[in-house]
């Protein structure tokens, strides 16, 4: 029994972790589609969490009673939109002003990183006493747990026990896949990211799926970073720069699930176990430690080189990603 | 021609490429959208502070220059810890500047960086017996090729199976980072510290040598030669042609008869090198141990650095220049208004914006339709 409750703890952790990454995996998989490399995921993870933090703070702060409903409402808009805000400002950047993807990416994770642990840091400073935000109402409502269904044993445990957000992920997930494989739109959005000078000529309008991939991809991946400070952390803020290892861990899933989002879910639930697996193996020292947790970037280094070496076609990164298209250069 | 029936009006503003611009004028765009992004930090810093923007300027020149009281001198203490800083961060511009030339997109200069700093880290701890200049040698040697081989896997792979690189480089880090705890573990001084702490701190083996009594003079020295002579490498020299033949199209670079693959896998060789020199630089010159922050970003703030100068090793220093003094000025700022040190990042991130959307006006012009007349 001992062994089983480690285990299950340990599928556990590996689940509540593998749902911060996956929102940003499935949000980049749709902005990468469309032929957009957005290396701003762990700033626009920071901006969602901070955002959603800062909403509900003065909400709770400032209402007698706050209602729940409204706390979860508040929290999911501000994430949403404070990161598609980021996704906006880098699609205004790299597609309007031709900025190059990959500088504009990365000044986007230094300066979301920048404001988050700025402001977060503010918070912490106003909330006085301890020096510890907490939001308890609103983390409450995302901590709220499906009842009945999660006392049912061990599959009850195992299957209902988290917050809510952790369904949402894997239904965004699933809608994405079904999204961009099954709908017109996630065709065109796919052919704008494979050769947009041909999209363009059968009338799909690149700016316009470019802008909104990236700013509703950058959206969902901001809910990662709602996840990570209402759920994972409780509704309190730390300046340890923990979420933007998560965001470069998101970065590292898209390629490991091939682009596609169903695998995106299996995938962020392997590198959970990964990632947490070595308080549950025996014998290792701080040292091995350290190497075990290289796993998840080397195996993702090994996805990378396969699906190069194999060139199976459908298995490929998007021909056109992370390259501009204007129609006057072509 | 007919005339086409379902003609469109004619888009309110059209973009086209420009030829060329003035050297004054596009230096003119660069330094009013500077301003410009100074005035919005400036804004952003009077709400949260409510104090003049014009004494937090003044703050941050003191923080990056030294404070101005009676007895003044330039090159204080503070004045060198940004000119240390520089030429760290132009070390590893300098570096990328082959690799970007080449469009080859190494944003694995964080994990090249900290390689570089475990080989000359290993050479301090394990070589300190060895007479200075042999001492230095296996530390340059180290951490040359260390760097090199830290990037040689993704240009091996890029070169044979066309694997993205971009994605590659930047996986690679995090395995360096790991690789960083590792040996700081190893190293671990003092016991249960979870640090190397300070590497001999008594007979200095390995440290860099004060030239004319300066602490900082050697990196400056060492940083200046690379500068130069990546300049001269790829402007003069025959490798640095190919590598720029190769940057704006392969096939061309494949029909003049040039061997595509080995330009790819040597430019990378290069750039990977001298990252991890400058790992060497920062553990040698510098901080005088290692940790996982021993890059700290750089890394990838050099990536800015090197596409914002267009691979001129020369821009790189003014760039370089005013990246580390936002950030020494924000620290002040933060220190002295009881802010914390991240507005550093969130000033950084608004300029860097600016400067790259100013990118925009000095390549393109953007063509109103009312003025629009005559032929086209």
């Amino acid at each position: 029994m001992g062994n089983m409750n480690t285990l299950l703890q340990l599928l556990q952790s590996s689940i509540a972790f593998g749902t911060i990454i996956m929102f940003g995996a499935v949000g980049e998989i749709i902005t990468e589609k469309a032929g957009n490399l957005n290396l701003g995921i762990p700033g626009v993870m920071y901006l969602g969490a901070i955002s959603s933090l800062v909403g509900v703070f003065f909400y709770e702060k400032n209402v007698a009673d706050p209602n729940p409903f409204v706390c979860a409402v508040i929290a999911i808009l501000c994430a949403f939109l404070a990161a598609a805000l980021g996704g906006l400002l880098f699609s205004f950047l790299t597609i309007t002003l031709r900025a190059n993807q990959n500088v504009t990416g990365l000044t986007l994770t230094i300066f979301g990183s920048g404001v988050a642990n700025f402001f977060g840091g503010l918070l912490n400073g106003f909330s006085g006493g301890v020096g510890q935000i907490r939001v308890e109402t609103t983390s409450k409502v995302f901590m709220a747990k499906i009842p009945f269904l999660s006392d049912l044993g061990v599959v009850g445990k195992l299957l209902f026990s988290y917050g809510w957000l952790v369904y949402v992920a894997i239904i965004i997930a699933i809608l994405s896949q079904w999204f961009l494989n099954k709908t017109r739109s996630g065709l065109n959005l796919r052919a704008v990211g494979e050769n947009p000078a041909t999209a363009d000529a059968a009338g799909i309008n690149v700016t316009l799926y470019r802008y909104l991939a990236t700013c509703i991809g950058t959206g969902i991946a901001g809910l990662g970073g709602l996840y990570y400070v209402m759920d994972y952390t409780k509704g309190t803020w730390a300046n340890d720069g923990t979420m933007e290892n998560l965001g470069w861990l998101a970065v590292a899933l898209v390629i490991f699930a091939i682009w596609r989002p169903k695998n995106a879910i299996w995938g962020a639930y392997l590198f959970g176990l990964l990632f947490w697996a070595y308080l549950y193996i025996p014998g290792l020292t701080r040292k091995s430690l350290e190497l075990f947790n290289m796993l998840p970037y080397v195996v993702t280094i090994i996805v990378l080189v396969f699906t190069s070496f194999r060139k199976k076609r459908e298995n490929q990164p998007p021909n056109a990603l992370g390259l501009a298209y204007f129609r006057e250069e072509r | 021609m007919a005339k086409v029936a379902t003609h469109k009006r004619e888009p309110l503003v059209r973009i086209a490429k420009r030829d060329s611009m003035p050297l004054w004028q596009s230096v003119l765009i660069r330094v009013l959208s500077i301003v410009l992004a100074l005035v919005v930090c400036g804004v952003i810093i009077y709400m949260l502070i409510k104090v003049n923007p014009l004494e937090v300027y003044k703050s941050m020149v003191e923080g990056a220059f030294g404070a101005f009281r009676e007895d003044y001198k330039f090159f204080n203490r503070r004045t060198w810890i940004t000119i240390r800083d520089t030429m760290m961060l132009l070390c590893i511009a300098v570096g990328l500047a082959p690799a970007f030339k080449m469009r080859f997109w190494n944003i694995g200069a964080e994990g090249q960086i900290l390689v570089g700093g475990i080989a000359t880290a290993a050479c301090m701890i394990y070589l300190k017996t060895l007479p200075p200049v042999l001492l230095f040698v296996c530390m340059i040697v180290a951490s040359l090729l260390a760097g090199a081989l830290w990037s040689l896997l993704p240009a091996i792979f890029k070169a044979k199976w066309n694997t993205n690189e971009t994605l590659f480089t930047l996986m690679m880090n995090y395995v360096a980072i790991q690789l960083t705890s590792f040996f700081v573990a190893l190293w671990e001084n003092p016991f249960g510290s979870n640090t190397v702490g300070i590497i001999n701190p008594q007979g200095k083996e390995g440290w860099f040598p004060p030239v004319f009594g300066l602490d900082y003079m050697m990196n400056v020295i060492v940083v200046m030669i690379i500068t130069i002579g990546m300049f001269i490498y790829l402007k003069y020299s025959k490798q640095g042609y190919e590598i720029s033949v190769v940057g704006d199209s392969e096939n061309t670079a494949r029909y003049a008869g040039i061997n595509v693959k080995k330009v790819i896998i040597r430019t990378m060789l290069i750039s990977g090198a001298i990252c991890g020199l400058s790992g060497f630089v920062a553990v040698s010159g510098a901080s005088h141990t290692i940790s996982v922050n021993t890059a700290g970003g750089k890394g990838f703030t050099a990536i800015i650095v090197a596409w914002l100068a267009k691979f001129n090793t020369f821009t790189m220093i003014l760039i370089s220049l005013l990246l580390v003094f936002l950030d020494k000025g924000a620290i002040e700022i933060a220190s002295k208004y009881d802010l914390n040190d991240y507005v550093a990042s969130m000033i950084t991130g608004i300029i860097l914006f600016f400067i790259l959307g100013s990118e925009f006006f000095v390549n393109y012009r953007m063509i109103f339709r009312s003025k629009e007349k005559g032929v086209q």
